[in-house]
């Protein structure tokens, strides 16, 4: 290690230049060190809900487990933990992706929107949201927070889809009730609140 | 009859939660120093587990501690049937076996895999008939089925006996069950056409949204418990037992439950909820038991398989003379239910035959538990007989809507091998409305037209499942802000039945409802006992109990009203939160006013003298920890009289590819008879939820397990293959009868099972239509299957079997 490096120096250091954070990465090029082979970065940056978020982060580790247990952000479900339920869909750059089928590290660069990001600063719900209320979308609703995403990843891309183009947008998301008709009242409701 | 809030729409109060996805599951909560328990399940379908050793596993860091079947039975595991806690003799594929906790999963699955597990393997089998061969494997230690009160026995039937019931005949084995009304042998004789058959109904799994995860820690002697289930309070009562913890000492959480279907309505469903409270007692921490996919499918439940033999006389006029049923249920790796005697039972109800035989033996198989499935039994037999009708109307010379409509139960029938009374039964009414609103007479001008390589075929079928219980209780409370306080313990398994139960209490007082609260979610909230949230039962039980509780609040505030501002009980009424004197209405007081001096003067008027002597032990419990806290209305729900029947009718039209053997929904329509509907949007729901599931059962779910070894090969979403938003069709129309059935106060019936039979019996129909009248005898009806009969395969190429490609 450099001497004359102290973990103070090295943090200050990286406060005067402007870096968020501290990051493994960041230390071992401070110290002039090789990383190690196999080094995968821990401590990453990710963009969830508008909001930058240092996270410690397994190489393995999926996205929706950074989600739920390390920020709390319990409205992203796990109902299968292998990519067939789509329960745990968030939106990622608007498109609507499996959090538990993606690895954390591969989103470092991108905008992250769960459904606990989608209400307006005074607590209006997003219209998805809305429409969902007033058609009694949900059932059980266990796989409502990945409907709603996939509904408003739809909405963002066509704003005024038909039933059925719908239906296939959000063709990804299990509905074990079977509160599918619900769901697509619920989409074509949106199209109306959001004029 | 007018009402205020029955009968309207509204926004139950957790659905807010459920789209911003801030209400909680039971994996959402978190505790300081919570660690987290992984289980070893077993790998073998049937074996003995001989050793255990964890030393390796127990002194790696971070590993807290180990549960076993020894540490839960210390004496002995129960020699029964049913799910276990934890067990050391395994019937099937990933029954937990022991369980770890650890600082972190990680940790955890670690450990696990330093533990060495020796097992004795036992013989196996994955098919009830092979069971019952004379040399076939027993799936249980001590036999292959389970007698009532007398213990595991073995049911053997003749190498011949076995072989002739696959070639499609009448069994000839002694049954376990027989229950028989009417002349058979003259009923068939009066028949000009009978139809006989064998059929096989698959098992499938339950596949909750939520996997069965639970949370556990123990503090000041009390046990807190967050888990999902279909009720509240009858399952913390059920519960509480499996674990050992007095009712007193647990508290049960459950704000929301991600799916039921059936098998988290009782305890004895979920006992692996005791593996977090037990394993937190003995290590001192609060644990998470996070389950996976796979693990609930296994101990996740799933519908009994069928395999039976089926003979249907009908007179020339179409009249049902007689129906003989024989079934041998596939009781999984853990037992079953009474799906083949539903079956027997649903078809005596729906169709009224003169005479009706039911003959059964249920088998154990090293596969799944089998338990409650969303109408158990009357929706497995819906999609076997409704083909059998359209068959014989065709053979008659009777529509295949006449033929419904002469079988047809109404008020004043009776129905099943019992020949219990209905409450009432609008089933016509139902019939004219679907037929009328589907416009089925004019599409049969459409009947089995094609179109290149697509023909049309349209379908008709009925749903039945009983559908009230009684004798439960009711609490709601009052303070002096005069809000109405329902203290509910139905449990929100996402009908909004327990909302909608609400309104009975509401309408009662005649409370606005954004003055109601919903006291539910935690049973130290105090909630009475209900009946399990199972059987489409909510609606009937839980709107008697509400309305009694209301009803003697009502009564408690006329006393109150009568006493301080003079005059006779019957004198006054109530309006607008107020009770008032009928003859003058400014001489009264708001309902504030009542209860507080109703809390003054406390004894019954606070629960604190004369309660109801019946309460179950869970509400005497409830209501003496809210004596004295407020104003108390509370009642005991007597028996009622009857079978209060929920019934379903829809109509389907399809396009069937005889190139590719898939079909598209067109068109459908499912009609309710409920009796009164209490809130519309939910009854929406149940009807297109249980049209998903009928879809599932005709079209697609099944088991499917490896005979080799018995390893389950369809754990997941996609083998089982649920119905997607592709599935269906583009939209369901729903309608209701809505008359009033006279054992309710409000009128009000259950729905929840038959939505899906009727649409399950629909579709099959409509399959069978668009193929000429063949009938395949099974659910579901896949793609090969239509394509091999297209082809001119005979579905007897593949065996009459369980958990196979056929059943």
């Amino acid at each position: 290690m450099n001497p004359k490096l102290t973990r103070r120096r090295f943090i200050k250091g990286v406060i005067a230049s402007g870096a968020a954070a501290t990051t493994t990465a960041a230390w071992y090029s401070a110290t002039g060190q090789e990383k190690p082979s196999g080094f995968v970065e821990r401590l990453v940056r990710i963009n969830v809900n508008g909001q930058v978020r240092n996270v410690d982060v397994e190489p393995q580790e999926t996205l929706a487990s950074t989600l739920r247990y390390k920020l709390g952000l319990t409205g992203t479900k796990l109902g299968c933990n292998r990519g067939e339920c789509g329960a745990c869909t968030v939106l990622v750059n608007d498109v609507p992706t499996y959090a538990c089928s993606v690895l954390t590290h591969s989103f470092k660069n991108d905008r992250i929107e769960t459904v606990e990001g989608l209400e307006s600063a005074n607590g209006d719900l997003h219209p998805v949201q809305q429409a969902f209320v007033e058609e009694l979308s949900p059932q059980c609703g266990y796989c409502t927070p990945g409907q709603v995403m996939s509904a408003v990843g739809l909405l963002r891309e066509n704003p005024n889809p038909t039933r059925d183009e719908a239906r296939h947008a959000l063709s990804g998301n299990i509905c074990r009730c079977g509160s599918y008709d619900s769901y697509l009242d619920g989409v074509m409701r949106a199209v109306e609140l959001i004029g | 009859m007018a009402y205020m809030h029955i009968g309207k729409d509204f926004t139950p109060p957790d659905v807010p939660g459920k789209v911003t996805g801030r209400i909680k599951y039971a994996e959402d909560y978190t505790r300081e120093g919570m660690v987290y328990a992984r289980l070893l399940t077993s790998p073998i379908p049937h074996a003995r587990v001989l050793d255990i050793d964890a030393s390796e596993a127990l002194a790696m860091d971070g590993v807290f501690g180990i549960l076993t079947a020894d540490d839960v039975y210390p004496d002995g595991e129960p020699q029964s049937t049913g799910l276990k806690i934890l067990t050391n003799e395994p019937t099937l594929v990933g029954e937990p076996i022991l369980a770890l906790a650890a600082v972190d999963e990680k940790t955890a699955e670690t450990a696990i895999a330093a533990i060495s597990v020796t097992f004795e393997r036992l013989p196996f089998v994955t098919d009830p008939l092979d069971s019952l061969q004379p040399d076939g494997a027993d799936a249980y230690n001590g036999g292959n089925t389970f007698v009532f009160r007398q213990g595991f026995a073995q049911e053997k039937w003749t190498a011949d006996q076995v072989a002739s019931f696959r070639a499609g005949n009448e069994p000839t084995a002694e049954p376990q069950q027989t229950v028989a009304y009417g002349d058979l042998e003259a009923a068939f004789s009066a028949s000009s056409y009978v139809y006989e058959g064998t059929f096989t109904n698959a098992g499938y799994p339950h596949m909750s949204m939520e996997p069965r995860s639970a949370m556990a820690y123990w503090e000041d002697g009390k046990l807190y418990l967050y888990g999902g289930s279909q009720s509240l309070t009858a399952f913390a009562d059920g519960i509480a037992g499996i674990i050992g913890v007095p009712k007193e000492d647990l508290v049960f959480i459950n704000e929301a439950t991600g799916g039921g279907f059936g098998q988290r309505a009782r305890a004895g469903s979920v006992p692996v909820y005791a593996v977090p409270a037990k394993l937190s007692q003995k290590i001192n921490r609060p644990v998470m038991m996070r389950t996976t996919r796979e693990e609930e499918f296994t101990i996740g439940g799933a519908r009994q398989g069928l395999t039976g033999w089926i003979k249907v006389g009908f007179k020339p006029d179409g009249v049902m003379a007689a129906c003989d049923l024989w079934i041998v249920s596939d009781n999984g790796g853990k037992g079953g239910g009474a799906d083949a005697y539903s079956a027997a039972d649903c078809i005596s109800v729906l169709y009224q035959a003169d005479a009706v035989r039911f003959r059964g033996t249920a088998i154990g198989t090293n596969t799944a538990h089998r338990g409650a499935q969303r109408g158990p039994g009357q929706n497995q037999i819906a999609p076997i007989i409704s083909p059998i009708l359209d068959v014989a109307a065709d053979e008659l010379g009777v529509s295949r809507f006449d033929i419904r409509k002469i079988n047809t139960p109404m008020t004043g029938d009776v129905g099943g091998p019992q020949r219990t009374p209905f409450t009432s039964a609008y089933m016509p009414e139902a019939l004219d409305m679907a037929s009328a609103q589907f416009g089925w007479e004019e599409r049969q001008s459409r009947r089995r037209q094609t179109n290149g390589s697509k023909v049309i075929g349209l379908g008709i079928g009925q749903g039945y499942h009983n559908a009230g219980r009684s004798g439960m209780d009711g609490i709601v409370m009052m303070g002096a802000d005069g809000r109405l306080k329902v203290h509910n313990g139905v449990g929100n398994l996402g009908t909004y039945s327990y909302a909608a139960v609400s309104l009975a209490a509401a309408e009662v007082l005649k409370m606005p409802w954004d003055r109601v609260d919903i006291i539910t979610g935690r049973t130290d909230l105090h909630l009475p006992i209900t009946s399990p949230q199972d059987g489409s039962n909510s609606i009937f039980t839980n709107t008697r109990t509400f309305y009694g509780a209301a009803q003697d609040m009502l009564a408690k505030m006329k006393e109150i009203a009568a006493n301080e501002l003079g005059g006779a009980v019957e004198d006054y009424d109530i309006s607008n939160e107020r009770v008032h004197q009928i003859a003058d209405e400014t001489i009264g007081m708001s309902f504030g006013e009542v209860a507080a001096i109703g809390i003054e003067l406390g004894g019954k008027y606070t629960g604190e003298a004369e309660l109801p002597e019946e309460l179950a032990e869970w509400t005497q419990i409830a209501a003496n920890r809210l004596a004295g806290t407020g104003f108390m209305g509370i009642f005991h729900d007597p028996r009622h009289e009857g079978n209060p029947p929920g019934f379903t009718v829809t109509c389907c039209e399809i396009e069937l590819d005889k190139e590719t053997g898939k079909f598209e929904i067109l068109d459908m329509i499912s009609i309710a008879e409920a009796g009164t509907i209490m809130h519309p949007k939910g009854m929406d729901n149940q009807l297109v939820g249980g049209a998903v599931w009928g879809i599932g059962l005709s079209a697609l779910e099944r088991h499917l397990y490896d005979p080799q070894n018995g390893i389950p090969a369809s754990t997941g979403y996609w083998q089982s293959k649920v119905p997607t938003y592709l599935d269906c069709p583009l939209k369901i129309d729903t309608g209701w009868v809505d008359l009033p059935d006279p054992e309710n106060p409000v009128g009000a019936r259950g729905i929840g099972e038959p939505s899906q039979g009727s649409v399950s019996a629909a579709l099959t129909a409509a399959i069978t239509d668009a193929l000429d009248g063949h009938i395949f005898g099974a659910s579901p009806i896949t793609t090969d299957m239509i394509l091999n009969h297209i082809a001119g395969t005979s579905e007897e190429s593949v065996p009459l079997a369980q958990n196979n490609f056929r059943g």
